[in-house]
């Protein structure tokens, strides 16, 4: 599934992320905070409003902010 | 002649290098801009045990070499000696988040790699130890290689010794054999030798209840954090009036008594009139609104150093992508309340170059602090100061109202602007929220002071030229008797061109002399209409009146309106146009910013003016 469709507070590992559908300098950006094959991943909260964005993505010891387009970008399994 | 020895402070970003920086070079800190680059370029003086000087630069927060935006560019080209005219630092001071090493391992490695002599601070460990995590400083410094100094820079921990470490890093880099032989990794391949070497540093690991999470939980949440957030934002605006009020008062009573003092003891004459009516009058009327910028400031400081400003970037995230921004801008935005000038240098962090444009061309509509004085001035002579709830004052509500006036123009033209000539994908929103920290004290003091600094320059340079220069063209040539002394002069002639453009929109002839300086700065106006009032005045008596009755008797109510709506468009600041010229590399965006807000201000000034009449008022 995507990460979009991981509900919230559980944990995952990402199988696999699809680069091109990500701007270049997102998909740099993204890879340097650690989201990539194989890192764990949880959804702390997503959207205001009561809408489904931004979503706060636990990763490793960080609290990372990425829109709903990136999480549907990212494959991950439940852990 | 010994060169003076250099170090620079890198790491990636909320890895507390700032409150570092200010520990080691304490008050002696020196803020400039990079050449041809307006990132920020902090350096200041620090002692070593050995006696000798040291510089220390505090390099832009990065996550890696292979910069993507122009601050990390800056920390790039520095770390590797290639930026012209800036030697490369002898010594890395690298800091580290010792509660997210896995994360700040992965730039430290490429640093390191490079072979140069290397500090590394292990900083916050306090808040690491918050988060149940004990760390072996030991065990981290033998596998990377280098010497490991653990801190706690709000606290001053571990200072001593880091500057000892940075004292000897040449000496013990020189030892190190090899130092040479460092491999070069790929990113894959540097993340999961940073998870190992974490693993080997950290002692014991207890899973506590982590007081973050908890905080986010209710600041983030979907309905209360919004809530939350406005709120904080209404309190900070009641705040700058209501809290600043008697520190404005006791500044205005020292230079009513300045003037008082200076009129009994000097001869009268044309160099008294310019000393009192000229300049502390018009640098007066400005100072006197320093307790309400230092009171935004206050909070936006503390809302930046405990990392509650990422939240609020969180949350406005959704509301800034219905315009096509993305949270990224809400920082530079919420930065151009105090002035555009940070605001529009902070837009750098937004990768996305449109997105960038959008927040430079709409940021200057975000009440800065110079228009505050304005505001304030203009509140007070014709809105009463009564109360239309509990805690709420009518002229706070007022005042809030211009604010809002200005996020709302912001957002419509960012609207509008996005689908016309910055137009282009939507922008993303990726952003690291920082853990929540109590803001140390000082830090937060040392920021106040610079910004209350860079505030009293410009009242002291800018501010004083233009009063200056306003009172001579106000004075010359003289009346002659019975003629009014502003329709005589110089400035009385330029300002009659100008009446004619501005009289449609309710503004009178005082107004219209007003905003020829006020091009220097918005500030200026209350200034400049001060010494338009005192100028004219027919006696000393007169003009030592304050400059509020004079507005009351002279303005209606729809012209103090129509002023009020212009100065939340109009872009009188030079150095706001110089800022953007410089961020866009020309002038034709500065160019557009000036006719499109210029445009926005008279709209609106007349549609206030008109409605107002129309409405009797």
């Amino acid at each position: 599934m995507t990460l979009d469709q991981l509900p919230a507070r559980r944990r995952a590992t990402i199988t696999g992320i699809d680069w091109a559908a990500l701007a270049p300098e997102e998909a740099k950006r993204l890879r340097a905070l650690g989201i990539d094959v194989g890192a764990h991943v949880a959804i702390a909260h997503r959207g205001v409003f009561g809408g489904r964005d931004p979503i706060a993505l636990l990763v490793g010891r960080m609290t990372l902010a990425v829109r709903r387009a990136h999480a549907l970008a990212i494959q991950v399994q439940e852990a | 002649m010994t060169r003076l020895r250099t170090a620079a402070l890198v790491g990636n970003p909320n890895c507390g290098k700032s409150a570092l920086f200010n520990v080691l070079t304490g008050a002696r800190q020196k803020i400039a801009n990079y050449p041809g680059v307006t990132v920020e370029r902090k350096s200041g003086r620090m002692t070593l045990p050995s006696g000798e000087p040291l510089e220390l630069f505090d390099l832009p927060g990065s996550y890696a070499l292979d910069a993507s935006s122009p601050d990390e560019e800056v920390t790039r080209r520095v770390v590797l000696g290639e930026f012209a005219g800036e030697a490369r630092p002898e010594v890395l001071v690298i800091v580290l988040d010792a509660a997210n090493l896995e994360q700040h391992l992965v730039f430290a490695q490429e640093l390191i790699e490079l072979g140069h002599p290397v500090v590394i601070a292990l900083n916050m460990v306090d808040l690491a130890e918050r988060d149940g995590l004990v760390l072996d400083p030991q065990a981290l410094s033998e596998s990377l290689g280098v010497p490991v100094v653990p801190t706690i820079a709000v606290r001053r921990k571990g200072i001593s010794e880091l500057i000892a470490a940075i004292g000897n890093a040449e000496a013990v880099a020189k030892a190190d054999e090899h130092a040479h032989r460092r491999p070069h990794l790929t990113l894959p391949e540097r993340r999961l030798a940073a998870q190992n070497i974490a693993k080997g540093a950290i002692l014991s690991e207890t899973a506590q209840h982590r007081l973050h999470a908890r905080l986010d939980k209710l600041l983030l949440h979907p309905w209360l954090g919004p809530l939350i957030l406005f709120g904080l934002l209404f309190v900070i605006f009641q705040a700058v009036f209501a809290w600043a009020t008697p520190f404005a008062d006791g500044i205005d009573a020292g230079i009513t008594a300045l003037i008082a003092a200076a009129k009994a003891n000097l001869p009268a004459g044309v160099l008294r009139d310019l000393l009192t009516d000229g300049i502390l009058t018009g640098v007066g009327s400005v100072v006197v609104f320093l307790p309400q910028i230092i009171t935004l400031f206050a909070f936006i400081l503390v809302m930046e150093q405990s990392g509650y400003m990422a939240r609020a970037a969180f949350i406005m995230d959704r509301l800034m992508a219905l315009v096509g921004l993305s949270g990224r801008s809400f920082i530079p935005l919420l930065s151009s309340f105090a002035c555009a000038i940070p605001g529009i240098m902070a837009t750098r962090a937004i990768a996305d170059p449109k997105d960038r444009l959008t927040t430079i061309l709409v940021a200057p509509l975000m009440t800065c602090s110079a228009r505050l004085p304005v505001y304030a001035v203009i509140i007070s002579a014709f809105i009463p100061e009564r109360s239309v709830g509990p805690g709420i004052g009518l002229q706070g509500l007022i005042l809030f109202g211009l604010y809002v006036a200005g996020i709302v123009g912001a957002f419509c033209a960012a609207l509008v602007l996005r689908r016309t000539v910055t137009r282009g994908d939507a922008s993303g929103f990726i952003m690291e929220l920082p853990k929540y920290q109590w803001p140390p004290l000082r830090d937060v003091l040392l920021g106040l002071w610079q910004r209350a600094w860079i505030f009293l320059r410009r009242a002291g340079t800018i501010i004083f030229t233009a009063t200056v220069v306003l009172w001579l063209l106000l004075s010359f040539p003289r009346a002659a008797p019975g003629e009014s002394q502003i329709e005589a002069s110089f400035a009385g002639k330029i300002a009659s061109g100008l009446h004619v453009i501005v009289e449609p929109i309710g503004f009178n002839k005082e107004i219209s002399l007003a905003l020829i300086p006020a091009m220097a700065a918005r500030e200026v106006a209350v200034s400049a209409l001060a010494t338009t009032y005192a100028v004219d005045a027919d006696d000393d008596d007169a003009a030592a009146q304050g400059l509020i009755p004079k507005l009351r008797a002279g303005w209606t109510l729809p012209t103090a309106l129509a002023f009020l709506a212009w100065f939340v468009f109009a872009p009188q600041c030079l150095s706001t146009i110089a800022v953007a010229r410089r961020e866009t590399n020309g002038w034709k965006w500065p160019l557009f910013m000036l006719v499109y807000l210029f445009g926005l201000a008279y709209v609106f000034a007349g549609l206030t003016y008109w409605l107002a009449v129309a409405a009797g008022l």
